[in-house]
C-alpha cells in the first residue's frame, strides 16, 4: 500500500482534527497532504509521539487527536502503548505506517521485518486495533479516526519505498503558536 | 528494634487505593497544594517511594489527571501534548529517571514548553544502594545541560516557597523548564528501610 495515498485518505476533509506526526517519514507524509495549522510536527525524540498524543488527548477531550507515525517510533514507544491503555483516551488514534524499515536513515530493516507484530502489541495494551495492508477500508478507517471510540491503533502495512521528502517548518516555537491559535487555546 | 517501632517505620499498603504510602506527611502535601494553586492539570510519574504520598494525593485529586508512565522518557512528550491542549503539567521522578529523559527533554527546549519537574534524589545521603550513585551524582549537571533551571531543596520549610517559585518561573510567561531536586537527606527520614 502506498503510504501517502493512505494518509491522504485518512486526512481528507479533516475538519478540526488535531494531528501529531512522528519524526521522519511520517512527518513528510502528512506534510505532503498540505501544511495545516492543526499539524504538530515532531522533529526530535524518536519514541515520544504517542505520549504527545496522549497529553493532548487528555487536555482536549472535546477534540479528536490523531498520531501519525512509523514502526520505528512505535517500537521505541512500546511502553507508552501501555500508558495509553491505562488511560483509555476515547478521542485518541494512532496510525502506524509500518514499512518494516527505517526509511529516513537508509532503509535498514526494523524489528517488524522479523515478524514482530505491533498490532498484537497494541491490542495487548487494550487499544482498539485495526490492521490493514491495502486501501480497501480507507474510508471506514477515516470515519474511525474522526469519530470512533478510542484509543484506536491503525496498523497499516505500507510499501518500503523512500519517497520524496516534504519538509514542513522545523521551528518548534512557531508551529506551537500556530497550533495553539488554530486550536483556540490561550497561550 | 521493637516490633511496634519497626512497623511504624515500614511503609503502609493502602489496599483500597492500590498505592504505597510511606507515611509521609508535610512536604508532599505542600507540593500538592502548590500544584492546585497553579492549576496544574496533568501529572506524569514513574512510581517512587520518595514521591509516594504526592502520587497518592494526585491520584485522589479529581482536578488532576494522573498518568503512570512506563518510562520517564514518555514524560516530556506528555508535557508537550498537555501544553498544546492548553493544560499545565508536572513530572515526578527519581534521579535515575532523569537519565532516561535526556533526549526527550529536547522537545521542551525546542518548543519552549513550560515544565516543573520534581526529582527525588538517590545515591547521595545514606542510600542503601551504591548502584544509584553514578546517576544521582550527575543528575543536576545533566538537567542543566538539558536546559533546566535547577534548585536543590534541603529543608522541608523550603519546599513550598521554592515549588511555588518554580511554577511562577515556568508558567509565568517564561516558558522555562524548572527542576527541583529534593535532597535525599530531606526525604530519607520518611522512607521505609531499603528504598
Amino acid at each position: 500500500m502506498d503510504r501517502r495515498a493512505l494518509v491522504a485518505r485518512l486526512l481528507a476533509d479533516r475538519g478540526d482534527l488535531m494531528v501529531v506526526t512522528g519524526i521522519g517519514s511520517a512527518t513528510y507524509d502528512v506534510a505532503a497532504c498540505g501544511d495545516h495549522p492543526l499539524n504538530f510536527y515532531i522533529w526530535s525524540g524518536l519514541g515520544c509521539t504517542p505520549s504527545v498524543g496522549l497529553g493532548l488527548a487528555l487536555a482536549r477531550p472535546d477534540r479528536r487527536v490523531a498520531v501519525v507515525t512509523g514502526d520505528g517510533d512505535v517500537l521505541m514507544a512500546l511502553g507508552s502503548l501501555g500508558t495509553i491503555g491505562v488511560k483509555q483516551p476515547a478521542n485518541l488514534s494512532i496510525v502506524c505506517l509500518d514499512n518494516g524499515h527505517y526509511s529516513a536513515t537508509g532503509m535498514q530493516p526494523s524489528a517488524t521485518s522479523a515478524g514482530i507484530d505491533l498490532a498484537q502489541a497494541a491490542a495487548a495494551c487494550r487499544l482498539r486495533t485495526e490492521a490493514v495492508s491495502d486501501l480497501s477500508r480507507a474510508d471506514e478507517l477515516r470515519t474511525l479516526l474522526h469519530s470512533g471510540q478510542g484509543p484506536i491503533f491503525i496498523h497499516a502495512r505500507v510499501d518500503a519505498d523512500d519517497q520524496k521528502r516534504v519538509f514542513p517548518s522545523r521551528d518548534g516555537v512557531a508551529i506551537k503558536h500556530r497550533f495553539l491559535q488554530a486550536a483556540g487555546t490561550p497561550a | 528494634m521493637p516490633r511496634r517501632e519497626r512497623e511504624k517505620r515500614l511503609a503502609r499498603w493502602n489496599v483500597e487505593q492500590h498505592v504505597h504510602s510511606a507515611g509521609q506527611i508535610g512536604w508532599p502535601d505542600r507540593i500538592h497544594a502548590v500544584f492546585r494553586r497553579h492549576a496544574i492539570r496533568q501529572v506524569g510519574y514513574v512510581p517512587d517511594t520518595g514521591h509516594a504520598r504526592l502520587i497518592e494525593l494526585c491520584i485522589k485529586d479529581n482536578a488532576i489527571k494522573d498518568v503512570v508512565l512506563a518510562s520517564e522518557a514518555e514524560g516530556p512528550g506528555l508535557v508537550l501534548g498537555a501544553a498544546l491542549g492548553g493544560e499545565r503539567a508536572a513530572l515526578l521522578m527519581q534521579s535515575s529517571g532523569v537519565g532516561n529523559c535526556v533526549n526527550t527533554f529536547s522537545l521542551l527546549k525546542n518548543c519552549a514548553i513550560p515544565c516543573v519537574l520534581l526529582v527525588t534524589m538517590r545515591g547521595e545521603f545514606n542510600d542503601f544502594n551504591p548502584w544509584q550513585v553514578p546517576m544521582g551524582s550527575i543528575t543536576e549537571p545533566v538537567l542543566r545541560h538539558c536546559g533546566f533551571q535547577t534548585y536543590r531543596i534541603e529543608r522541608e520549610e523550603d519546599v513550598e516557597p521554592v515549588t511555588d517559585s518554580a511554577c511562577r518561573m515556568a508558567f509565568g510567561g517564561g516558558n522555562l523548564q524548572v527542576a527541583l531536586l529534593l535532597s535525599q537527606r530531606m526525604t530519607e527520614r520518611n522512607k521505609p528501610e531499603g528504598h
